[in-house]
């Protein structure tokens, strides 16, 4: 089966990230994971996966993020800036 | 730019003193011109007054597209010092072996006064070129201008961290392999992973030319690539005698202190039981006139070492006991090896658990299991200490064993 489009995967996944914000911090491995439970092996593979995040980091919809370890989430003024 | 308002500094001139080079020296000159340089004066001598930091790590200033390179760092007293509200750290990706022209120095520290404190690390302990202390609407010009300088950012977080190599064969003797030629030929293979960090944290390679190790890949890295011989120590007779003739005690000096117990010296003659040799190139720094590596010459490949933040000090374990390493690279079955690793440890490491723990907590026969790599007698440190091991492969339960 054919696998779907990256921009596809990427708003899937801009959506897992925006729709947990503040509950949840995503590493690349997480969402890769997430993105084959819910679209199947034979529709996602983890290259994809890497396509869609670079999309998303270099088009600003998501950043990479460093607390502890390096997160993707969306854009937002961090605390310690204030 | 003239800087007006000056601190009292009295703690910090204590550190001027003496004949050594000083880093108060250095920011003092810089703060004659750069308000941020002269805010951090002050902000130190506040720290060393109260003996208390005050700094914020930031975790999400970077450059467009990338997730590395980039630290954040604020100060909890912006209002005092508002020169240094920002005050974040870049990574630049330094040249294989630290090589560089005047003129690039000259360019880097150009870009650097111009939208920073002035201040570097030449080199911090990553091996980067550091520079010390930016505000974040300055990130993106000073990336433009590196990069159309040649220059790229290392890696920070959770990535392929810059890999970082001695001078090989540019300057020394002994380097077993073209370790600078290698850091180039990874640097450019792993970008992807460099910038875009996607591993359960950080993932740093180290390429040493010899066992002398001069980069310290053995204690510092993840995949620590060292080189070595597989054939038999050069020696040059004549000029070992001639050693023994100037004073050195060969004895003494060279067969009672070598690991292996494998050189004999009869005061004409030196034997060596290369078998037992250990590679240490204890004998080869003794006496460097009159011995040298073989000419069998590639790497030992191995994993796990890290310094002691989080969960304490690793060294790394012999994954590939001898490797050679010519180009085309490309071809090496190394890399094949490595993403086996990675896919491993990204699919059951845990959120900041380094690769060599990870072999720790689930074993290094199932790690070596997983990855597809054949138990050899050099991966083992020392004889095992645990009596109850069970060899599954030669005995199934309820065999019966015959003597």
């Amino acid at each position: 089966m054919a696998q779907i489009p990256v921009l596809e995967l990427a708003d899937a996944m801009y959506k897992m990230v925006k729709d947990t914000m503040g509950m949840k911090k995503w590493k690349a491995t997480d969402l890769q994971k997430a993105s084959i439970e819910m679209f199947g092996e034979d529709k996602v593979d983890k290259q994809l996966c890497k396509d869609a995040i670079k999309e998303l980091v270099n088009n600003g919809r998501l950043v990479y993020t460093y607390f502890g370890g390096s997160y993707i989430e969306v854009p937002h003024v961090e605390g310690a800036a204030n | 730019m003239a800087v007006d308002k000056k601190y009292a500094t009295p703690l910090l001139d204590e550190l001027e003193k003496g004949e050594w080079p000083s880093f108060v020296k250095e920011i003092k000159s810089s703060a004659e011109t750069n308000p941020m340089a002269n805010d951090l004066l002050g902000l130190l001598e506040q720290s060393y007054t109260e003996k208390k930091g005050h700094w914020k790590h930031g975790g999400i200033v970077g450059v467009m597209g990338y997730g590395g390179g980039v630290i954040g760092r604020y100060t909890d007293l912006s209002e005092k010092f508002p020169s240094i509200s920002h005050f974040h750290t870049m990574r630049v990706n330094q040249p294989s072996g630290w090589f560089y022209t005047s003129e690039a120095l000259r360019t880097l520290c150009d870009i650097w006064d111009a939208h920073g404190s002035g201040l570097t690390n030449m080199h911090g302990s990553t091996g980067d070129i550091v520079f010390l202390g930016t505000r974040t609407e300055d990130l993106e010009p000073v990336f433009n201008k590196l990069t159309n300088a040649g220059f790229d950012l290392g890696g920070s977080g959770s990535d392929v961290r810059t890999p970082s190599c001695c001078c090989g064969k540019a300057r020394c003797e002994w380097a077993c392999y073209d370790t600078m030629a290698l850091t180039h030929f990874i640097t450019n293979k792993f970008q992807d992973e460099l910038h875009r960090p996607a591993f359960p944290y950080k993932m740093k390679f180290k390429m040493s030319g010899c066992p002398n190790d001069c980069v310290a890949s053995i204690a510092r890295a993840d995949i620590s690539i060292i080189g070595t011989w597989r054939d038999e120590i050069q020696v040059d007779m004549a000029k070992v005698r001639e050693y023994a003739d100037n004073g050195t005690d060969i004895v003494k000096e060279i067969a009672m202190m070598c690991p292996g117990k494998c050189i004999e010296w009869d005061g004409k003659k030196l034997d060596i039981d290369n078998g037992s040799c250990r590679h240490c190139m204890h004998c080869i720094n003794v006496m460097p006139k009159a011995l040298a590596p073989g000419k069998d010459r590639g790497a030992v490949v191995l994993v796990g070492s890290k310094a002691p933040i989080v969960e304490g000090a690793l060294l790394s374990s012999v994954m590939v006991p001898f490797i050679k390493f010519e180009e085309p690279f490309e071809e090496s079955e190394l890399w094949e090896l490595i993403e086996n690793m990675w896919d491993l440890w990204c699919e059951d490491g845990k959120n900041r658990e380094r690769i060599g723990e990870f072999i720790q907590r689930v074993g290094m026969g199932n790690f070596l299991d997983a990855v597809g790599l054949e138990p050899q007698a050099e991966m083992v440190a020392h004889p095992r200490e645990n009596p109850y091991i069970f060899y599954e492969e030669y005995f199934e339960e309820g065999e019966e064993v015959t003597k």
